[in-house]
């Protein structure tokens, strides 16, 4: 029974830590792409924001899915 | 749906600061994994900065200035000015008899001041060894990657007068 637990501790374990790396992955698309669309806006190019702000949005919504997802399991793993 | 978990009837310090070792990690990651995402909200919220700055920029009006008499400047020859405001350097060229050319003298590199090379015919970049065409400002060489601004040029008499800036060559 104790086995059983410490083994859906791993996996859940295991699982947050899959998804953090996907935010980490995620989140350094983000900053690549708000540096991207700063140095396109001051060279006198507009027409980048709308989309960067656009795929910004996705990736922050995305990560807030993730971190949903990790809000869950460390709930599940709080249940008695 | 449910979005988040129901606050414990524990009080918050108990539940962020578990005595139970084995809760640590989850404690740790969770912490992590919302710093994460206020990061990525404040990297979106930058976006929309961007996006709202490019709304309401308008169209930058130029003036129209005198920069010099045509016969002043020799043909292959330069003439140094400062266009549309006293701190923006300009380079004008002389690449024939009846034709001239001007662009912004900052690179578009690192904005180091660009200069008129004879030997190449080009105007180049001595930080980077960045080199731009003369004819319509594109990059040739180095790490610029975006051409020169030009100077928008006529000709009023023998007088010629700048009248506004183009961002592409
Ligand atoms: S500043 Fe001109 S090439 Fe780097």
């Amino acid at each position: 029974m104790e086995q059983k637990t410490s083994q859906s501790a791993t996996r859940s374990v295991t699982a947050i830590d899959g998804a953090m790396a996907l935010i980490v992955i995620l989140l350094i698309v983000q900053i690549w792409l708000v540096s991207a669309t700063l140095e396109t806006y001051l060279a006198g190019h507009h027409e980048t924001a709308l989309p960067g702000t656009i795929i910004s949005g996705a990736i922050f919504l995305a990560c807030f899915g993730l971190y949903l997802f990790i809000e869950r399991i460390d709930a599940e793993s709080h249940k008695p | 749906m449910k979005l988040f978990r129901k606050p414990s009837r524990e009080p918050l310090w108990r539940d962020e600061f578990s005595v139970f070792s084995g809760e640590e990690k989850y404690v740790s990651r969770r912490q992590f994994s919302k710093f994460l995402v206020l990061t990525s909200l404040g990297m979106f919220v930058g976006n929309l900065w961007i996006l709202v700055r490019s709304w309401f920029s308008r169209q930058p009006s130029y003036p129209v200035m005198a920069i010099t008499h045509v016969d002043e400047v020799p043909v292959r020859g330069v003439k140094l000015f400062q266009y549309p405001t006293p701190q923006e350097q300009c380079i004008l060229l002389r690449t024939g008899t009846d034709t001239y050319v001007a662009y912004s003298q900052k690179c578009t590199h690192l904005s180091c001041a660009v200069f008129y090379s004879a030997a190449t015919n080009r105007l180049e970049c001595p930080c980077h060894n960045g080199a731009f065409s003369v004819h319509d400002g594109s990059p040739l060489q180095g790490p610029p990657r975006r051409p020169l601004p030009r100077v928008v040029l006529t000709r009023k008499g023998d007088v010629l007068v700048a009248t506004g800036i183009q961002l592409e060559g």
